[in-house]
């Protein structure tokens, strides 16, 4: 069998695969069917997130400018000496996904951590600059009350060891108190995973070990659980780059729906998800903030030339 | 061969092929060593099955259910020393209070080592001092901890551990005193057990429950202490294991009454300050190499013993690899991220 593969490529076997049929199939019986194993089989052809003139629609109506959610003056972020952030100032209104995109090392998921003062966690990481969250900088809040306003979801799923009832019921709950009790909690449960598309697949039984879910529902879990205190902004670190083309497909229609109540500040490696699911687009380089505005231009008619560069794939 | 030239090229599967290489092509000195293992592992089998079969053929000779129901008894000749219901009580007593010690210690400790013990050069330096103290801790020969106790138990100041003797004297001996020291003999696989379980809750989950505007408290309660209660579990049994076979400790600090001997008149807290015995202080006592007055009981009491030993063994086994086996754990969610 290798011996065989390995000739695939020779040129013998070049002008075996030219030949109108190979000698090995005139040898079998036609009727004879492949085993089922070696198959594969896409039960559904991957659909369009949205038909495109209807998105169009829907961002008309959402008017292009929401009212404004975070915004951030000169932020910069430090590991001890190394800087990953360079002054960024940026604007995210409600009602618009923000994709932030760069080559690997760009400061794009630093800066999306500083928004919910998750780099705090790393000791070593200092900010600079203003993040005014409505109004109210958010170095006054208390982080356990931003992060309940300012929700993530990572790279990775990452449900917690409990059920799927639970999983959601924990982001809703006083910090580590029981109350309020499950039947209370019960309908925003139900609203949050409704909202984020998931509740028809597990609702015969939503006390089931959230890790027996596939890796998509198990993303949209996470979802659900970071909506379900109903957060003014959602932050998403590559959100899909852990799932296959059909959960993707999930996802980045779930975030065309939540960005009607929300911001979503997305960070993606993938330019072809970011043109899908973008309405504006912030390209970072080394740290830098090199070009912020609508999808549409900064993929079309980019201004600065390393924009235009990294969209080409010239390089990244 | 195959079935189709498509699915040929497609999916050719890699020939099975020879376990590995031949024996013959091996240097002698690799066979060698090769055989010492081979020997090595299996008289390792057979001495333990020896010891098992031993033993189970005296408890067949000697155990009868109403030695375990029944109390021991002062006496000269075999037949009327009774059973072995006081130690089998008081090895149950020192499991719990050594337990009751050294698990909310050695729990503590681990999360404060794990969850809190790294920001900073001062908690890294209270990190490490935790740590070979722990170890230090788990080097010491039972007896010298024993001795250690005795010094303790002894002062003035913890006369209430134990009773005061004729002559004025604190005696330091107590179901109380031994078991305090019990602790520290189960405390290091507990504790052992439970930082690698915590090491091995995979750092994303603790971001979420951050992200998610939960305290550190809150995370620990909710997250953290549920996804190692297997390994806790796992600590707990090996902790109960190695004090139901201490026996330094006992002969030392329990105070060698075969039956358990209340002190003052409250009646529970009278056995904690009381003396007593365990099965192995029992085993010790009635076998040729201590006072020798039943070496049949004292093969009964040992075959016990090994049972219970055994049993936790097993419980050991059966939890960790239902830990592996249920899809709700963090070895498996961790396994696959």
């Amino acid at each position: 069998m290798s011996a065989h593969r390995a000739s695939l490529y020779s040129e013998e076997s070049m002008k075996v695969l030219s030949r109108e049929t190979p000698p090995e199939l005139e040898s079998v019986p036609p009727t004879q069917p492949i085993p089922p194993v070696r198959t594969i089989v896409l039960d559904r052809a991957p659909e369009p997130v949205r038909p495109p003139e209807q998105r169009e629609a829907v961002r008309r109506a959402l008017d292009a400018d929401g009212p404004e959610r975070l915004r951030l003056e000169d932020v910069s972020v430090a590991y001890s000496q190394k800087v990953a952030v360079r002054s960024v100032s940026l604007s995210i209104h409600q009602g618009e996904v923000l994709a932030l995109i760069g080559p690997s090392g760009c400061g794009k998921t630093t800066l999306l951590r500083t928004l919910n003062r998750l780099t705090e966690l790393t000791p070593s990481a200092a900010r600079g600059g203003r993040i005014v969250l409505d109004g109210q900088d958010i170095h006054d809040l208390e982080d356990t009350a931003l992060r309940a306003r300012v929700a993530m979801v990572f790279q990775q799923p990452n449900p917690f060891p409990m059920s799927i009832f639970d999983n959601v019921a924990f982001a809703l709950r006083e910090q580590s108190r029981r109350r309020p009790r499950r039947p209370e909690l019960e309908p925003l449960v139900v609203d949050a995973l409704r909202r984020a598309g998931l509740y028809e697949e597990v609702k015969d039984d939503l006390h089931r070990p959230a890790l027996r879910l596939s890796g998509g529902q198990q993303q949209r879990l996470c979802i659900a659980r970071a909506i379900a205190p109903r957060p003014e902004v959602l932050l998403m670190d590559e959100p899909c780059s852990a799932l296959d083309p059909i959960s993707t497909g999930v996802i980045e229609e779930l975030i065309h729906e939540l960005r009607r109540d929300l911001a979503v500040v997305i960070v993606t490696h993938n330019l072809a998800q970011a043109q899908r699911v973008a309405d504006k687009v912030a390209f970072m380089y080394l740290g830098d903030l090199v070009e912020y505005g609508p999808a549409r231009q900064v993929f079309e008619q980019p201004r600065a030339p390393r924009t235009r560069d990294y969209v080409r794939g010239a390089f990244g | 061969m195959s079935s189709t030239f498509v699915s040929d090229s497609l999916a050719a599967i890699p020939p099975r092929r020879g376990r590995r290489s031949s024996l013959r092509t091996w240097r002698w000195s690799d066979r060698l060593v090769l055989l010492a293992a081979w020997v090595a592992g299996l008289s390792l089998c057979a001495i333990t099955a020896a010891i098992i079969l031993y033993m189970g053929y005296r408890g067949v000779q000697y155990l009868r259910p109403g030695l375990i129901f029944s109390r021991p008894q002062v006496s000269k000749d075999q037949a009327g020393s009774g059973g072995f219901l006081d130690p089998l009580i008081g090895t149950a007593l020192l499991t719990l209070i050594g337990i009751a010690i050294a698990a909310p210690m050695a729990i503590c400790s681990a999360l404060w080592i794990v969850e809190y013990g790294h920001g900073g050069r001062t908690r890294q330096f209270l990190t490490r001092i935790v740590e070979s103290s722990i170890e230090i801790v788990a080097g010491t020969p039972d007896i010298v901890i024993a001795l250690f106790g005795l010094a303790i138990f002894q002062l003035h100041i913890l006369a209430f551990v134990s009773f005061v003797g004729e002559g004025g004297g604190v005696y330091g001996k107590s179901f109380l005193a031994a078991g305090a020291m019990m602790s520290l003999i189960a405390l290091p696989p507990l504790f052992v057990a439970t930082r690698d379980g915590l090491q091995a809750v995979p750092a994303h989950m603790r971001e979420a429950a951050f992200a998610l505007g939960k305290t550190r408290i809150a995370t620990i309660r909710r997250v953290l202490l549920p996804s190692v209660r297997a390994n806790i579990a796992t600590g707990i049994t090996l902790g109960v294991s190695r004090i139901i076979a201490d026996t330094a400790i006992v002969l030392v600090l329990l105070g060698e009454t075969l039956r358990t001997e209340p002190q003052g008149g409250v009646p529970g807290l009278g056995v904690l300050r009381g003396t007593g015995s365990t099965l192995t202080s029992y085993v010790y006592e009635n076998s040729p190499a201590g006072e020798g007055a039943a070496p049949q009981k004292a093969y009964a009491a040992a075959v016990v013993l090994m049972l219970f030993v055994l049993v936790l063994n097993l419980a050991v086994e059966w939890i960790t690899r239902a830990q592996a086996r249920s899809s709700g754990s963090i070895a498996i969610a961790g396994g696959i991220v």
